[in-house]
């Protein structure tokens, strides 16, 4: 029997780095049996690779994780399942082409000489979901299930592994609300048995309803906690967002000129619903939101990338036809992704050619290239922005976040785009580079550009926007003008969803 | 071992292999040449010209072989020239010869010298008037000088080795660029087959078959490159607009055009051509370099000209390297792909042409298993099949050196199935080759 001082698990120290970034900073945490723990943070302080250290996904780079007071030493990814540890991630880890029996029992088949004995199977399946209350076809194919039964599939998964620690990333985010009524019952029911469940999420609502106690991070710290009856949401904005503001914007005073890019009532699917906005010349629009929020997919409508399904997008006056990415370059809009690797960037290739590839018209005549002229105009931007690499001739995979950042830039000012869409633009990148993109960014803005940024991190959207729109679920859930009265609480509490009263 | 790495690190990092796999041949093939014809003659005059300070009386002997003609006029000019007196010239076997030296005797002048071909040195006559013949004695017999060379570096071996390879490496360029696309395709044999047939059928039907003029032939030929150039363009589609996987694009395509091929073809070959029809196959009007040599350098030094000299051929590395990329920075990558299949497919419909002049028939057993020596010869060549990377040369490289190792085994009599063992542990090595460059060459197990 596990007693009050006895935890059913425990970190203690936990540190992580990983290449360029201080991950976790000495992290404690502690779960009792019977209790449900929020952990709670901004995009990026650190929950993600908490959990995931808590699985073993992660191997801490010091610190100790002990179950029932045991230290573990976690060496094959199923170590942790065998100690009675249970993730259960966003992206669930089921077999699309099995049956939600045969993904239970994925590596754990009960069988003689390999037959599997499929009654003891259907038998114990049966079971697990009865108890947790899940009406599942147990023959039926997992990728005829729905998100919410899936993740049953996932607990049942962890259950019948007789797990007694159950952690959920996100377990709402994808649910409808009757589905997550159901989620909260069977997470009681959990707590009943005895089972520790680590909740993480973002929506305070749920956190009131569901947690016995809330663990709150920031900038990989654990910054505190709140028992039950200090759960308030005032409170927990508060911790979320705690940093001081420092310095680290240029941020200047504008006066916006007249509207460049308008954006009417575009829809695409669920995730962009009747968003409408617009930038002015000489102004920094800030987009913000929870990650999956769908800023980034409606301005992949503006850039032309994605197709809305109805809606129109006028720039300068004139209604625009986009049909790929193309027809937004001519126009005179660009986007810089927040996924350089993926997206920005083809990394096999030099830089110089990244550099090339939306300007190669202007570096041929009627088919030819004419290489130095690009190596010229280039070398002029390696030095206008400060890239620190060995040559044009190098690749582009071998850059710092920060210089493939530049290059990407390069890439559009040599464009000379009129609306420059910066999507994350200074994830995962160093300071020194982020301040310098801040100030291009400025720079742009002053000489009549339409700029909109996308982003996530708070302080940053107040220090250097002029004006800041914020979604969620593919709606604008409010648009403020900068000032001193807009706060990181007022932009957390809409981005969340409360409504707030407008600031003059 | 930090050198080798750098050169199989380097872009035509197998020109080396070529060049050690050519030097291996040639040794192994290293035997004793004989000069035939007016080559001979030239050999022998100038070690005649090195034996005897002052010209004297000849006697030329040849067989009457085409060759032996060539050697005794040839011969007879060169030492006319040099001042020699020429007691006669013998055409033909031993009685010919017996009679010559016997009638050159005769005229009571002394002769000086038999220069004959090297089969005449060990006839028996000649040792009969050796021993019998005091005036045999004074007589110098001199045949033209063997030579040791390789048979593999003979050079109308090497013009048949690039000969052989030339349809392979003509569609092998096509294969380059969509394997760089991060493509691939399966189709080109049987566009192979689909161009020899349709061209041949157009000549046969519409032409007059043996009678068919220049215009007429062209026509057929245009009219099947066009038709494979369209089907290429149609697995192209497949894949840009409708996301089909490429290998499954081409290999409905594959099936397709062997069937259209037996259609058309009835099952049977189509023989009527013109005599002229084999001059893109067999001709050779420049300097003995065959037509499809000449053909395939040309187009090779046009797609090595589009790769790295203009818009286009950046494109295609960009859409290979990084499709999401490349058309978030507004390349025209569907178009860009269609381009890319249909250019193939032109490419192996002119492969297809070239095999029917060659044969000087069209047949739909054509191109059989051909896409896989194509492939073999682009992933020989060191592009990578994960797209983004390789050169079109590279690829040429890849072609000769499975055209080598093929010769080279011929000319050392390994037997056709060992043959490909060979080539298939060839190309093996290539792939693996391409990883460990990759990683960086570590291995991750």
């Amino acid at each position: 029997m596990i007693t009050d001082n006895q935890y059913l698990l425990e970190l203690k120290g936990i540190e992580k780095h990983f290449p360029g970034v201080h991950a976790l900073k000495s992290v404690d945490f502690e779960l009792r049996g019977g209790e449900c723990v929020a952990l709670l943070g901004e995009n990026g302080a650190g929950k993600s690779t908490l959990i995931k250290v808590m699985g073993g996904a992660h191997k801490a780079d010091s610190g100790s994780l002990s179950v029932r007071g045991q230290v573990q030493h976690w060496e094959k990814p199923t170590d942790s399942l065998d100690a009675g540890v249970a993730i259960i991630y966003q992206e669930f880890n089921l077999v699309p082409g099995l049956t939600a029996t045969e993904n239970v029992f994925l590596g754990i088949e009960p069988a003689d000489f390999g037959w599997v004995r499929k009654s003891e199977e259907k038998e114990k399946v049966g079971e697990v979901l009865r108890r947790i209350g899940a009406e599942i076809d147990p023959n039926a194919l997992c990728d005829s299930l729905t998100v919410a039964e899936k993740q049953l599939v996932e607990i049942a998964k962890a259950l019948i592994r007789d797990a007694q620690i159950l952690v959920m990333d996100e377990p709402s985010a994808a649910l409808t609300k009757k589905e997550v009524e159901q989620l909260y019952l069977l997470i009681d029911d959990l707590k009943l048995r005895g089972i520790g469940i680590v909740y993480v999420s973002h929506r305070l609502e749920e956190i009131e309803r569901v947690a016995d106690r809330a663990i709150i991070m920031r900038d990989g710290e654990r910054v505190g906690q709140l028992s039950r009856d200090e759960l308030d949401r005032t409170k927990i904005i508060e911790m979320m967002v705690g940093r001081k503001l420092e310095n680290e914007f240029p941020k200047e005073t504008r006066s916006p000129g007249a509207v460049r890019l308008k954006a009417k009532k575009l829809n695409r699917g669920h995730k962009v619903r009747n968003v409408s906005l617009e930038v002015r010349a000489g102004e920094i629009l800030a987009l913000t939101g929870l990650v999956g929020a769908g800023r980034t997919e409606t301005v992949r409508l503006l850039f032309g990338a994605d197709i809305a399904d109805d809606g129109e997008i006028i720039l300068d006056g004139e209604k625009l036809e986009l049909n790929n990415p193309r027809d937004a370059i001519e126009a005179g809009i660009c986007l810089l992704t927040e996924d350089r690797k993926d997206q920005g960037l083809v990394l096999g290739q030099s830089i110089k050619e990244n550099f090339g590839l939306p300007n190669l018209k202007k570096f041929s005549r009627k088919g030819w290239l004419n290489g130095g002229s690009e190596a010229q105009s280039f070398e002029g931007y390696i030095k206008k922005l400060q890239i620190k690499v060995s040559g044009h001739k190098q690749l582009a995979s071998q850059l710092s976040g920060g210089n493939q950042q530049k290059v990407v830039l390069a890439k559009w000012l040599e464009r000379n785009a009129e609306i420059l869409i910066f999507d994350e633009p200074t994830r995962g990148i160093d300071v020194g580079a982020k301040f310098e993109i801040y100030q291009w960014m400025n720079q742009l803005a002053k000489a009549g550009k339409g700029i909109i940024m996308i982003s996530s991190e708070l302080p940053e959207v107040l220090g250097m926007s002029d004006r800041i729109v914020v979604m969620k679920e593919g709606e604008i859930m409010g648009e403020l003008t900068n000032s001193s009265e807009v706060t990181q609480k007022t932009l957390m509490s809409l981005a969340i969803g409360e409504k707030v009263e407008q600031p003059a | 071992m930090k050198w080798i790495k750098t050169i199989f690190s380097s872009d035509y990092g197998m020109l080396g292999v070529l060049v050690i796999l050519c030097a291996f041949f040639s040794w192994i093939t290293l035997e004793e040449q004989q000069p035939e014809g007016g080559e001979a003659a030239e050999v022998l005059a100038q070690s005649i010209e090195q034996s005897f300070q002052t010209p004297g009386r000849v006697l030329i002997a040849g067989r009457k072989t085409d060759e032996g003609k060539a050697f005794t006029v040839r011969l007879n000019q060169f030492l006319t020239q040099a001042g020699w007196e020429i007691a006669g010239v013998v055409q033909g076997g031993p009685p010919e010869l017996g009679q010559g030296l016997r009638s050159s005797f005769d005229q009571n002048k002394s002769l000086d010298l038999l220069a004959c071909e090297k089969t005449f040195v060990k006839l028996a006559v000649l040792q009969n008037f050796q021993k019998t013949e005091s005036k045999m004695s004074n007589v110098e017999v001199m045949s033209p000088r063997s030579s040791f060379w390789p048979n593999f570096l003979k050079a109308s071996n090497l013009l048949n080795v690039a000969n052989q390879i030339a349809v392979i490496a003509i569609l092998a360029i096509g294969m380059t660029l969509i394997i760089i696309t991060a493509g691939i395709d399966l189709s080109v044999g049987s566009l192979i087959a689909v161009s020899a047939v349709l061209a041949t059928w157009v000549i046969r039907e519409w032409f007059g078959g043996d009678e068919a003029t220049v215009a007429g032939m062209i026509t057929g030929c245009g009219l099947a490159i066009l038709a494979c150039s369209a089907l290429g363009l149609f697995s192209g589609s497949m894949i840009a607009y409708f996301g089909v996987p490429p290998f499954v694009a081409t290999l409905g395509m594959m099936m397709v055009g062997s069937g259209l091929a037996y259609m058309l073809s009835g099952g049977l070959s189509i023989y009527q051509l013109p005599e002229s029809f084999d001059w893109l196959g067999r001709g050779d009007d420049l300097g003995g370099v065959p037509n499809a040599v000449v053909l395939m350098v040309v187009l090779y030094l046009i797609a090595h000209t589009l790769m790295s000299r203009t818009t286009i051929g950046r494109y295609i590395y960009a859409v290979g390297g990084n499709p999401e990329a490349a058309r978030l920075s507004g390349v025209p990558v569907k178009k860009i792909l269609l381009g890319v299949y249909a250019s193939c497919g032109a490419l192996a419909g002119l492969g297809g042409v070239i095999m029917a002049s060659q044969f000087k028939s069209g047949d739909p057993k054509y191109g059989l298993m051909y896409e896989l020596y194509v492939i073999a010869a682009v992933v020989v060549g060191g592009t990578s099949l994960s797209g983004g990377r390789g050169k079109v040369f590279g690829t040429l490289i890849g072609a000769f050196i499975i055209a080598v190792i093929q010769n080279g085994m011929n000319l050392t009599g390994v037997q056709s199935y060992t043959q490909k063992v060979v080539l298939g542990l060839v190309l093996l090595a290539a792939v693996l080759l391409d990883m460990l460059k990759k990683r960086g060459w570590k291995l991750s197990l």
